[in-house]
């Protein structure tokens, strides 16, 4: 199990969170401009690095708030937690 | 005898089943992944279509993945008429795949149950039982009494937690050794001229133009005009090679089996409402599956509490296990797609295919899946059974759901 630090409320267990999957997929202004592909880009296409993986989780058996972390898909390893709207650390921005 | 002879020379004598060959410069195709559904593949290129000139690259050992991670279930009980034909016709293959291959798979058509818990997964058991049926593919409906005289050691009773109120029955349905399904298609392609080359990972995949050229591998460079991709969890780091994105993300799926005990269940059973399926090998051991951590992982193995999960459940349903041990636990990486069905599909790159996004429920379908794949690779179009398992129907939004339809939900 892992242990995930909200920002709000600290260290707490894996399963007071859930999962939101890959972070920063934003939703396109104009989605009535888009082609399809650019569409299914957004809606469908990931990401699923091995290595470090930014993604939301929620603590929503908690505080109930959103929040981004870096984790490790290989290792498990979180390496950074932040907030909604700040911006990832440095090293995972390829 | 052989097995005696053996003995004396601590078995280090048996004779192979696969040759281990040197990678040749330039094969005809590529197959990247010797787990089921690749040397299926390269079995029934080499088979139906003539092809030999065939490469299977793996990584580690043959079938170390997910088939031989897998809790062996066979069964093609699914919702859509699309999956209904491509489980099936793998279900045909498996039922004569042993003569096939002259390879005991030791296939078992022992039936497999699906339970329901409430009025709505009774009606929606009874829903989906008529439209299998209407597929052609067997399927019936059990009531309580039924599923308790099938597997008495079941707790049926109305105070339980999880009431049994029925169940549906694919009789057909059953298990496999999941090992000498792998090893059975090795042997196969191998006698047809296929080279099954192990320890050797891709690295890299050269392009061409529009085209490709070959593999970067740990073992150099290999040539081909074809490369089919069926590497399971690891299909998205294949394609980022080539720049292509996949709607698949990889997450860890765990199974356990209990210490062997005398025979106590002859049946699948599968909970979609409780997420547990439990079958007994034919060694006495509870095979027992549990459910996938809902974060990205390449890492094969899972957390403790998807497993705690799991057993409870499983308790609840058959209380005569509580004082089982288990014996062994893993995880494997599964390739879930957002419609829970596969990518069966050529690339926009020509000469590259994918075989990918089986997510949980891979194994039921490797002939199948590989007797397709091999016609979409010697054809260079899909047959008209993995049509429908193209990678444009995320943009044409012809999905194929079966999240809620699958008989297990993930």
């Amino acid at each position: 199990m892992l242990l995930i630090k909200c920002p709000w409320c600290g260290d707490r267990d894996e399963h007071e969170f859930s999962h939101g999957g890959e972070a920063h997929i934003v939703r396109p202004k104009d989605p009535e401009k888009l082609t399809d592909d650019q569409w299914a880009d957004y809606l469908f296409m990931r990401k699923n690095p091995k290595g470090a993986h930014l993604e939301r989780w929620v603590h929503a058996h908690g505080c109930r708030r959103w929040f981004n972390v870096e984790r490790d898909t290989v290792t498990h390893a979180i390496t950074a937690v932040y907030k909604m709207n700040e911006t990832p650390p440095r090293r995972s921005r390829t | 005898m052989s097995l005696v002879r053996n003995a004396f020379n601590y078995h280090q004598n048996w004779q192979q089943a696969w040759r281990s060959p040197e990678p040749k410069r330039e094969y005809d195709v590529i197959i990247v992944g010797a787990g089921g559904h690749g040397l299926a593949t390269a079995y029934y290129l080499a088979k139906e279509h003539g092809v030999t000139n065939v490469a299977v690259l793996e990584k580690g050992w043959l079938g170390g993945g997910n088939t031989g991670r897998n809790t062996t279930i066979i069964r093609s009980n699914y919702l859509r008429d699309e999956s209904a034909a491509i489980y099936d016709h793998a279900l045909k293959l498996y039922e004569g795949l042993s003569q096939e291959l002259n390879y005991n798979i030791m296939f078992s058509q022992r039936g497999v149950l699906n339970l329901a818990h409430n009025l709505h997964d009774l009606r929606e058991l009874s829903r989906r039982v008529n439209a299998i049926r209407l597929n052609g593919i067997d399927s019936e409906i059990l009531t309580t009494e039924q599923v308790k005289a099938m597997v008495p050691i079941m707790n049926t009773s109305p105070h339980s937690r999880y009431p049994v109120l029925g169940a549906s029955l694919q009789r057909r349905g059953g298990t496999a050794r999941h090992d000498a399904v792998a090893w059975g298609f090795a042997r196969g392609a191998d006698a047809r001229g296929v080279d099954i080359i192990q320890n050797c990972e891709v690295t890299g995949i050269k392009r061409n133009g529009a085209g490709v050229e070959g593999v970067q591998t740990s073992r150099g460079f290999i040539e081909a005009k074809k490369i089919g991709v069926v590497a399971a969890g690891h299909s998205s780091v294949l394609a980022d090679m080539v720049g292509l994105r996949l709607p698949i993300e990889s997450h860890p799926l765990q199974a356990l089996v209990s210490e062997p005990i005398k025979p106590v269940l002859d049946v699948v059973v599968m909970s979609t409402a409780v997420h547990v399926y439990v079958s007994q090998s034919d060694k006495g051991e509870l095979v027992i599956g549990a459910g996938i951590d809902s974060y990205n992982s390449y890492a094969q193995r899972g957390s403790f509490q998807v497993v705690q999960h799991q057993i409870s459940a499983l308790l609840e349903l058959f209380p005569i296990f509580s004082r089982l041990r288990m014996l062994r636990q893993w995880g494997g990486i599964v390739d879930v797609c957002p419609d829970a069905s596969p990518i069966i599909s050529k690339a926009p790159i020509k000469g590259l295919y994918f075989n990918c996004g089986w997510g949980t429920g891979g194994f039921k379908a490797t002939p199948g899946s590989g007797w397709v794949f091999a016609y979409t690779i010697a054809q260079d179009r899909p047959h008209r059974l993995n049509e429908p398992y193209n990678l444009e129907r995320f943009s044409t939004a012809y999905l194929i759901d079966e999240h809620g339809a699958a008989a297990v939900a993930h």
